[in-house]
Formats: C-alpha cells, structure tokens, sequence
C-alpha cells in the first residue's frame, strides 16, 4: 500500500517547488488511508478470520472453538497446526442435505422474490416517472418514508395481517370471497410477501431514476414512426431503463438469498432459508466453525451476483449516472 | 418524462402507495387497542403508551439506540465523506478496484454474514461485546451507505467552483472546507439521516456484535415478538413513526419554503 | 477628452525589438494519454496587451489557458511570467486570476463574500477588504447588489460579480474563459467595450479565450488564431483579416474567395497567375512563391467589384453569370458563377439608395478587382 497516492505528478520538478507538491500529496494519501485502512480491518480481515474459523472444531469454552493457527508454539507449531487443519465442517455440510437445500431454497427465494418486487415495483417507478414534475419530489418522499420507519416493524404488522385470524383473512370472510381462512403465515408466500414489501424501495428507487432520465421523446418519435405504445414501452423504454432494473434487482437479490428477519418471523419453522439455518447454527446450536463454513459459502455463492453489482455501480459512475 | 398521466400509472401509484403504508395504518390503529389481541378491536384506549412508559426495559434499550445511532452515524458520515472523496477524486492509485469492492460490497451483503464476521474478529481481538462494539459495527455498514450518497453529489458537483477557489488564492484543504463542503452540505446530511435510521432499524448485525448492558431497541422489539405480540410493541412503533414523520415533514416544509423563495428571488432577479 | 480607446492607437510593442516579452510560452506541449492538445507551442504576450487565443472548440486554447492559471501543467516546455518560470507553481501561488465561462459564483456567499474571497485568502486586514471590495462594486455598477446571493441575480449581474471577483486583487494579469458566450447578443456588445475600458482603466495584461471571431477582432489587440494545439498566426486584426499567412487563416474569419493556380511569370512588381483554364490574374503581392509552384490567391468578397459592363481599365476581370443574389439592407451579396465553373462570392455597399448598376439572377456580368487586394498563399 505504500504507493496507494500515486497522484498524477509531473514529471521533472524543480527543487523549490518540491515542498509544496509533497504537502499536498500528504493531505490526499490521508484522505484514502483512513477509509481504506478502516473498511480492510472492519470488513476485509472479519472475512479472512470467518474463514479460519470454519476450519476449526467447536469446544466447550468461550469462545467454543478449538484456535487453530496461532503462534503459541512457535513457528514449527504453526505448521503444526497448518497440518491440522480439516475442511471436515465443509465436508459435514455438503453430505447434509438440509444445508444443501437451504442453499437453493434461498436462491430460489430469493430470485422469485426478486422477480415479483420487479413486477410491482416497476409500475409504481413508471407511474412516478411520468407524474407532473411539481409531484415527483412528494412522491419520492412517500417512497422513502417506509424505510425511515423500523424494518422489524413493517415486518411484524404483516403477522398481524396474514395470521389466520389476521385482517386480511376477516376481510376475506366477511365479503364471503372464501369460506376457510386462508393459510399464509408460516408459509413460502409469507415470505415473498414480506421481501416484496420490505425491499420494495430498493427497486423502485433505481429504476425511477432510470426512468426520469430517459428522454419522452422518443417514444413520441417511435409512435409517429408507426409503433403501437405496448410495443414502444417493450422496445425502447424498457430497454433503456435496464441500467435501473439491473441495479434493483441485485439490490434486492442479493440481501435476500442470506435474509434472516423476514423468514423467522413470517415463515415459521416450516420454511427453510439459509439465513435462519445461519443464525440457528450460531445461537442455538452455539456451533461457530459451523456458521462460518455456512458464511463462507453463502459468500462464495453469492461472489458472482455481487461482482456484477460492483461492475454495474462501477460503469454508472464512469457515465455519471 | 414529461407528464402524461395515465389512468394506468395513477392506479399502480395509488395502489403501490397503498400496498406501502397499510400495515403501518394498522399498527398505529391498534397502538389504541383496548384489547390486548392485535386483531380484535375492543375499543379506543391510550393505555399501552403509559404502560410503554413504564416498561424499563423498552426504555432502556431505547437509549442504548438513540446513542448507538448518533454515534456510529456521525463517524460514519466522516468516513462515508472520506470514501466517496476518493472513489470520485483519486482515479489512480493501487488498490483501487479492492478500495471500490470494499465500498460497494456492504450494501448488497447479507447482515448474516457481515454480523457474523464482526464478531468474530471482535473475539478475535479479544474485545468484550457491549456498546462499543455494537457502534463499530453500526459505523462499518452504515458508511458505505453515506459513500454511495455523497459521492452521488460530488459527482455532479461543479469543479470550476474549487478552481476558481484556488485561483483565488486558497490552498486545497481550506478550498475544501470553505467552498466544496457548505455546497455539498446537504448530500452530507442526508448520508448522516440514512447512516442513523439504518442503525436504528438494524437487528441481525446488533444480535451479533452486541452484549449485556448493550440491548438495542429491535433486539428487544424481536424477543418480545417471540414472546407474544402485545399492544405496547405497537405504542412504540407509532411513536417512532410519528417522529419520523414528523421530522420528515418539517423538513420537507422548510424545503419548500427554501425552494419557493429561490423561485421568487430569480424571477425578481430577471426583472432586474 | 480622449476616450480610451484612442490611447490604443500608438500601442504596439510587439512591433518595438526592445520589448520585454510578459508572458512568454516557450516551446509548450501538453498530452493527455494519446492526445495531444497543445503541441510546442511558442507565443508571446506584452505587458498591458489585450490578447485573444482564437480558435474552434478542440483546438488547445482554453487548454493553454488552464496552463497559465496553473490547473494543468505542461508535458514539455516552459511558461514564464515577468521573466518567472511557473512550473511546479500551484495555482492558489500564482498572481494569475481567471474569469470562468459559467463564472463560478460560489453559492453559498453573498456578492460581497464572493468578491472579497480572494482577499481574505492573501491575508488583507478587514477594513482594506471592505474598502476594495466597495471599490469593485463601484467599478462594476452593482453597488446595491452587494448583499444578494448569485442565485438572485441576472446572468449579465452574475458576469459583472465575476469579473469584480477576478480583479478584486490586481492580478498582474487577468484570463477571461469565453466571458461573453452566456450573454445575449445586445448585453453582449455593451459587455464588449465595457471590458475594454476597464483593461485600459486598470493597466492590466487580459487573455481572452474565445471562439467568437467577431469579439476577438472588437475587443483584442492581437489575435493568436490556433488550430490542433498549433498557432497558425499571430497578429493584430487587421493584419488577421488583410493579410493571412495560410488557408486556415483566411477561411477562419470572414468571408473569402480561393482561387487555386500556377505562378505563370513573375517581374519586379507584378506576379501572373494562371488558372486551371487558362485565365490569368495579376497580383502585387506575390509573395515568395517561385514561377511555375502551385499557388491559391485569397481576396475577399469586399475588394471585388460586381459590373454589368467589363470594366474598361480593370487589370484583373472575369465573366460570368449571377448566380445567386441576396440583399442585406446595408449591402448586396452577388454569387457568381464564372465562365469556368467558379463561383465568386462579391458584396458591394449600397452607397446610395438607387442602385446604379442592378444585378439580377442569370444576367452577365464582370468581376473586377485590383492586383493589391488579395494575397497569395501556399497551396
């Protein structure tokens, strides 16, 4: 990290100017070491020791894990230890079947969830996008106003509204549309319910402001040229909007895949999510190497989709999107 | 966009909003439930928000947020400012991509993982659990999320404004704080808004990195729902909502008022 | 009393070999990655000149201004001031001061704190400060705007605050970015003389970029006319407009007329020039160019005469048709298509109210002009 200021410096400077140009070079070396050194402790090492973690033996002890790979006895105890180590958590969890179906399950979760908050959320960024100018800025506070209310919250009215005796099912009853009351808490579609709900905002959000960039214009040229609105919308405004729905949907996909709030409290014991299979390890199992080889490989099945986010975020930043 | 509004986009905004804001109606309803059942209506009573008042552990653990939140929200924005100043200023230097990657990454990772790793490394380092550790792990997710919104802003902020700065005669780092920073002040803010209510709102990574003495507002939230939902839960609630919006709504107003005036002022300005 | 613009009249030291060049740019190349804005560019500036870098967008000129204020640095080659070198010089260290095209008023601060920004930066004791700034109010005419925010004021307003902040400390010497480019035509040519009377008011040396013609011949006293990272001539207007050392030039400002042709012959003060089809004009400017090179004759369309009749003593004459006639008010542009293809663009003055030889569509006619009103240039 030594060159990490490699400022674009001319390249002969006189000695007397010297001084100045170095100065400033300190301030900018600054301005980057404190956030990078910050998130390389808090975020990057966490991953590495989760890592080191999952290749060791729980114990009965605090913390109840058997340390691997330290120094204690020297140099030839760490090789000791190197010769130790055991993927053994990693083998238990892949001949265990309820992990491996965790996994998909999640993804597949996940990516129905993903799916359907598109198809609610784009009408409403759409809707948002081409309402007067002098109402957009309401709009979008109402948007945002859900989610500067408690997460846990929304969530938890939804038990109220989907139970068995919840509203949903009284109105139901009442208006006489069914006979039974219909059985949705503790349930799959509890759970796409409430990640819907939940992340909602963060679909809507990048695609609104997809759709406020785009230039009206040319769906008028498209209808002058002979193209029927169904069609323009499919062969321009989506397309143009892609940037949005790209960004909503990994902003949205990928949370969900490790979400723990919504399938504990809306799903019940029933539904099976590789979150909830993480926190159960941990607190009630009290097994940490095992919830780290879950982490660790939650992680590297999410590497793909997050590398995507990074090269998404990275290109509108480069357009100034 | 231009603003030809549809019968089509009114009703999936009217019902999208709808879809959005009716459990929070519900739960402020019933905050004035006599009965204690959340779905049976027994009649209007202000109750639970007195006996909210006198439950010790809510209130409790309503300071350790409020302070958690202030805290890890301020050092946040700071680092969250610092990030975004060199993802938008520093094109080249190494480590850049890995920089990137660290900054973008939080906001898609599941709290699962990130409150997890957390923890261990606080074990790791042989740090005890409690208030402090809670913050720093608030501060590390939350400071991504001020990244992404000043850098937003710094963006799109006109750089002709530092050059006439120094031109002027003010070195960088007085340019900075004298011109770039009141302008940008705004997006600041907003990153120190969201920074609080993500850490207020935050449950998973809390449960994690937490300790005894150190209870959050939704760790208590949560283990009460496994208990058994009563009414003061709701009381709560509709509390914190009311204060959002609230806060929300002034200053939205006092946006407004700024936004009318600006108009009125460059209208006169035209007419000389 | 004089005005002050009659003192310009004697001024001209790049004219005077003993002149002590102000700002000079020597030998200057800047890169960015594969593309090359400015390319060994050398250039000199006198003290209390006002000097324009004329040009189209692209061509380097704000580039080598950025450079002079100390916002980019050069990949090659020197920039001195008063006999200073400036590299490595940051630019808050430099006793430049620039006026910026979208004048970059900070937003926050009011007209007063804008303009007093500078001086607080050098340091200047608050009751000097407030006695310059009232001094820049006055010089700008917007005396009772002190106290308003950029955003309430007009865009001609806003232009004045910027101009007061850039002179508020005396620079040594003032760049302007397209000052005029975001002003309307009329508040435009106002803002033209008003920049020149401040210049001579206040002693100052200002280099003005722009890509408006019309406002570098108004305003400057010598134009640098570049193209690609190059200068292709540096002169004062009417030297620009009368004599052009290359097509560019010519073509760049105003309207001109190409003939491309052979030297056929050359005597002591006449030069022949024949053309693809044989005509023959005769030039006394010929120029360098050896008999028998390839050569294009530039005249411009006010030095040629448009005659229903040959004129009876014209040394150069050509017939053909009127092609195309537009009538201006104050003058009369004729096209003219040659016998051999050609087409001339004429315009004559309507002196007087009825004309005496009308011209219309498809008629013949002669152009005529003298052997002195064109130059010759390289092919």
């Amino acid at each position: 990290m030594t060159n990490i200021a490699a400022t674009a410096a001319p390249s002969s400077i006189p000695a007397a100017a010297l001084p100045a140009r170095l100065a400033k070079g300190f301030v900018n070396r600054l301005v980057i070491i404190i956030p990078y050194l910050w998130l390389l402790f808090f975020f990057l090492v966490p991953f590495i020791i989760v890592f080191k973690i999952s290749l060791s033996q729980t114990a009965i002890s605090m913390p109840p894990y058997t340390p691997v790979l330290d120094f204690k006895d020297g140099i030839s105890g760490f090789f000791a230890g190197v010769r130790e180590l055991n993927f053994d958590n990693y083998t238990w969890l892949t001949q265990d079947a309820l992990y491996f179906n965790a996994y998909v399950t999640s993804l597949i979760i996940a990516g129905i969830s993903t799916i359907l908050t598109l198809i609610v959320g784009y009408p409403i960024a759409y809707g948002m996008a081409r309402a007067p100018a002098t109402i957009r800025p309401t709009l979008l506070m109402l948007v945002i106003l859900p989610f500067w209310t408690s997460f846990l919250i929304r969530v938890y009215a939804w038990i109220g509204i989907l139970k068995p005796e919840g509203l949903l099912n009284q109105v139901l009853l009442a208006t006489g549309l069914i006979s039974q009351p219909l059985v949705i808490l503790n349930t799959y579609t509890a759970i796409f319910i409430g990640i819907v709900y939940s992340y909602l905002p963060f679909m809507v959000l990048p695609l609104y402001s997809s759709l406020e960039k785009m230039d009206y214009s040319l769906i008028e040229a498209a209808q002058d040229l002979g193209c029927p609105p169904t069609g323009a919308f499919w062969k321009i405004t989506f397309p143009l909007s892609l940037p949005g729905v790209v960004a909503g949907c990994l902003l949205v996909f990928i949370p969900a895949v490790g979400e723990f709030v919504i399938p504990d409290l809306l799903g019940g014991s029933q539904t099976l999510m590789i979150g909830k299979t993480l926190w159960n390890e941990f607190f009630s199992n009290r097994d940490w190497p095992v919830s780290s080889a879950v982490a660790v490989i939650l992680l590297l099945v999410l590497t793909v989709p997050i590398m995507f986010f990074q090269q998404a975020q990275a290109k509108a930043q480069e357009q100034g999107r | 966009m231009n603003s030809t509004w549809s019968r089509f986009n009114i009703t999936s905004i009217v019902l999208g909003f709808a879809f959005l804001y009716l459990p929070i109606v519900l739960l402020i309803v019933f905050s004035f439930n006599e009965s204690k059942l959340v779905t049976v209506w027994g009649g209007f009573s202000t109750k639970w928000y007195v006996s909210l008042f006198h439950n010790q552990g809510l209130m409790d653990a309503t300071w350790v947020t409020a302070r958690v939140g202030v805290i890890s929200a301020t050092v946040a924005t700071v680092l969250g400012t610092l990030a975004a100043i060199t993802l938008t200023r520093y094109t080249r230097f190494k480590g850049r991509v890995l920089f990137s990657g660290m900054v973008f990454a939080p906001l898609v990772m599941p709290e699962v993982i990130t409150g997890l790793s957390l923890l261990l490394l606080f074990v790791a380092v042989g740090l005890d659990r409690g208030f402090f550790t809670v913050t720093l792990a608030h501060i590390t997710f939350t400071m991504c999320f001020v990244a992404v919104v000043v850098q937003s802003r710094l963006v799109t902020f006109d750089r002709s404004l530092e050059e006439a700065a120094m031109d002027l005669g003010a070195p960088p780092v007085k340019t900075f704080f004298q011109i770039t920073l009141p302008v940008i002040l705004p997006a600041i803010i907003s990153g120190w808004m969201l920074a609080f209510t993500l850490s207020l709102d935050d449950l998973v990574i809390a449960s994690f990195t937490s300790g005894p003495g150190a209870t959050t507002l939704p760790m208590k939230i949560y283990s009460q729902v496994r208990l058994g939902v009563t009414p003061e839960i709701n009381a709560a609630c509709t509390i914190l909502i009311a204060v959002v919006a609230i806060g929300v709504i002034i200053a939205s107003i006092a946006n407004k008022r700024r936004e009318i005036q600006r108009q009125l002022d460059e209208q006169a300005a035209q007419r000389g | 009393m004089k005005s002050l613009g009659s003192i310009r009249r004697d001024f001209a030291p790049w004219n005077d070999p003993n002149a002590k060049p102000y700002i000079q740019f020597d030998k200057v190349t800047k890169k960015f990655g594969d593309f090359t804005a400015v390319n060994n560019l050398s250039l000199t500036i006198f003290e209390r000149e006002f000097f324009a870098l004329l040009g189209a967008s692209g061509c380097g000129k704000s580039t080598l201004l950025r450079m002079l204020a100390g916002f980019e640095e050069p990949s090659a080659g020197r920039i001195l001031l008063d006999g200073q070198d400036l590299r490595g010089i940051p630019p808050y260290k430099r006793p430049v001061n620039m006026m910026f095209q979208s004048y970059a008023l900070f937003p926050h601060m009011t007209v007063e704190k804008n303009i007093a920004f500078g001086l607080k930066q050098e340091g200047m004791p608050a009751p000097d400060i407030e006695k310059r700034v009232a001094e820049m109010l006055k010089l700008v005419k917007l005396e009772q705007f002190a106290k308003r925010k950029p955003h309430q004021l007009s865009g001609g307003q806003r232009q004045r605050v910027a101009l007061a902040r850039s002179v508020a400390k005396r620079p040594k010497v003032l760049l302007l970015d397209e000052p005029l480019g975001a002003l309307d035509k009329k508040l435009r040519e106002e803002t033209q003389f008003e920049l020149m009377d401040l210049q001579q008011e206040l002693g100052l040396t200002f280099v003005v970029v722009t890509h408006d013609q019309e406002e570098a011949m108004t305003m400057a006293d010598r134009i640098a006319i570049m193209d690609k990272g190059e200068v292709m001539q540096v002169a004062t207007p009417a030297e620009i407009y009368e004599s052009p050392t290359s097509r560019f030039v010519a073509h760049f400002v105003g309207n001109v007329n190409m003939f491309e042709g052979k030297v056929a012959e050359r005597t002591a003060s006449t030069t022949r020039i024949t053309g693809a089809t044989g005509a023959q004009i005769f030039v006394d400017n010929g120029g360098s160019a050896a008999a028998g090179s390839d050569i294009v004759f530039a005249i411009r369309p006010e030095k040629i005469k448009v005659s229903s009749k040959k004129p009876a003593d014209a040394v150069n004459a050509l017939e053909g048709e009127v092609y195309d006639v537009a009538y201006l008010g104050d003058m009369t542009v004729y096209h003219i298509k040659l016998d051999d293809g050609q087409i001339v663009r004429a315009s004559a003055l309507n002196a007087s109210r009825v004309t005496e030889d009308p011209l219309t569509w498809n008629d013949r006619a002669w152009v005529s002009f003298r052997p002195d009103a064109g130059v010759v240039l390289a092919r």
